[in-house]
């Protein structure tokens, strides 16, 4: 059965190992066509005209988005069919390969965003609009479940400090919220269940959006996102449990007050607002203090932080992370 | 009830039962190594494993009813072996758990078993099953007759077994009840059952009894 699992290591390595070989082939032979045109699509981003991103140009885009977070020595990246075969998304189903099954159902064409709250430039934008500004790059990130599973995705994508520049939060803005696509006339599968109250909410503190971990993924594997990842938008917040990490956003909200979060809604006692990834403090039910890496058959440990503590540790200095779980 | 229709049934009935009963075992093996039994088999064996063990309970526990309405009293001698498949699915769901789960970590298994409530009840299911199971040969049955604890009230601990289970899985699940609370509805129409006959037992004896007085 673990045929299907790549075997090849990745040490602190170039895009060229990281993405598959033909996909990677394809990307050279675009970008050299490109630039014998005199054009190399890199320079579609400054011109308006060219930026009209169509479908086409998006997994353009996507296709030549540079690495720029390789993998760690001590993880192996997932295959693309594990990465999309095995999620929670809700909204599409409860069953591990429900979101996969269901995937046709989230029409992700047309796409806006809604932008609101405490910022300079609030608005409804076009998936297009909110993509445009923003250069796209590969990062390798652990996702660590709350459920104690965990995988290694090559993500596409740009830093959620990018957006949140963009679009010129006041002072008053101290959280960011998000939310889930939720239409009560046409719910997706999963939505005619009240499994959880929809729409999925979830969000950040505004020093959380900015670091430079944050991520807006479009794509995975070099490719446009697949609906049951998220698509089209979607967060990466690796250092905390995947559930922060809301997929499928049409909204975005700065404000003052921490808004509320779905799981947290669903079970305070189980779910906090931080949900940092910490093996030291046990969900209510089960231990988190080992996970299983989705191919592996034994369960490894659960790295303070998913392993990202030099990076974000230093936003939670003084409080306590078993009571702010 | 002694048709050779009915006589054909009871010679086949043992065979089928062990195909049936086994086969899900020979589909996550098989499955483990063909790759077919989704991305994450540790997780699948040990989700369906348990899932067997307690069906097979209800299983088990639904033959004496079923051999009292049909009047069928042969059926009561299967009870040992759908038992003993019961308890065959809690030593695989179990063990997955102790290896691929704990690593054979004993401490962290002791830890486990003290602090998670699901596990807690989990581990107490997996001893009684045991307990029931050890004592199922014929000649311990035969032995028990003379000590305290009859092998009657020991076996009836298969329904704690059974009510610990459910809650087992209960405790486990996110969000979605639909499957727990189905085999919660069995068990109780079950137990219920159970609970009448004995009233009605007991009440049958009273006129009896109250004869003796008058």
């Amino acid at each position: 059965m673990f045929n299907n699992i790549r075997k090849n290591r990745y040490p602190n390595i170039g895009e060229n190992q990281v993405t598959d070989q033909a996909l990677y082939e394809k990307r050279r032979h675009f970008i050299k066509t490109g630039l014998q045109a005199g054009l190399g699509i890199s320079l579609s981003s400054y011109l308006p005209i060219l930026a009209m991103a169509s479908a086409q140009g998006l997994s353009e885009r996507i296709g030549s988005a540079k690495n720029t977070r390789h993998l760690e020595p001590n993880d192996e990246l997932n295959t693309e069919e594990q990465i999309t075969h095995y999620n929670n998304f809700y909204e599409l189903g409860t069953g591990k390969e429900d979101p996969y099954r269901n995937a046709d159902a989230l029409i992700t064409d047309p796409w806006s965003v809604s932008i609101e709250g405490e910022c300079e430039n609030p608005g409804e934008y076009a998936i297009e609009d909110i993509l445009k500004p923003h250069d796209l790059e590969e990062r390798i990130y652990r996702l660590r479940c709350v459920e104690a599973w965990s995988m290694v995705v090559p993500w596409i994508g740009f830093p959620l400090t990018e957006l949140v520049k963009h679009f010129k939060p006041t002072s008053k803005a101290k959280y960011i919220a998000f939310e889930t696509i939720y239409d009560k006339e046409s719910p997706l599968p999963g939505q005619n269940r009240r499994s959880i109250e929809w729409p999925y909410r979830e969000g950040l503190r505004m020093d959380e959006a900015l670091n430079p971990l944050s991520f807006m993924a479009v794509g995975l594997y070099g490719k446009v996102m697949p609906n049951q990842n998220g698509a089209p938008l979607r967060l990466v917040v690796p250092w905390k449990y995947g559930f922060k990490s809301i997929k499928s956003i049409v909204k975005i909200r700065f404000q003052e007050d921490q808004p509320p979060t779905s799981w947290n809604m669903t079970n305070a006692r189980e779910y906090g607002f931080y949900s940092n990834v910490n093996p030291e403090v046990s969900h209510p039910r089960w231990s988190q203090a080992k996970e299983r890496r989705v191919g592996e058959l034994f369960k490894r440990d659960t790295l303070m932080f998913n392993g990202y503590a030099d990076e974000v540790a230093s936003m939670y200095s003084g409080m306590d992370l078993g009571q702010n779980y | 009830m002694k048709s050779p229709g009915n006589q054909k049934i009871r010679q086949l009935i043992k065979p089928a039962l062990h195909i049936s009963l086994f086969f899900p075992a020979v589909y996550l093996v098989y499955g483990f190594f063909a790759g077919t039994i989704g991305i994450n088999p540790i997780e699948t064996i040990t989700h369906v494993t348990g899932q067997w063990g307690l069906r097979i309970l209800l299983l088990s526990l639904a033959i004496t009813p079923l051999a009292r309405i049909t009047r069928s009293g042969w059926l009561i001698q299967l009870r040992r072996l759908v038992g003993l498949y019961c308890f065959f699915y809690a030593v695989l769901h179990f063990s997955i758990y102790l290896v691929f789960d704990l690593s054979l970590d004993f401490g962290f298994l002791v830890e486990d078993i003290l602090e998670r409530p699901y596990i807690t009840v989990g581990f107490l299911t997996f001893v009684i099953l045991t307990l029931l199971a050890i004592t199922s040969p014929i000649r311990i049955r035969q032995r028990m007759a003379h000590t305290m604890i009859t092998w009657n009230r020991l076996h009836q601990m298969v329904y704690a077994a059974g009510i610990l289970s459910i809650v087992h899985f209960l405790w486990i699940t996110r969000v979605d009840d639909t499957e727990p609370l189905i085999y919660a509805l069995i068990l109780a129409l079950l137990l219920g059952y159970r609970i009448r006959t004995a009233y009605q037992k007991i009440h049958r004896r009273q006129p009896n009894s109250t004869a003796l007085y008058q």
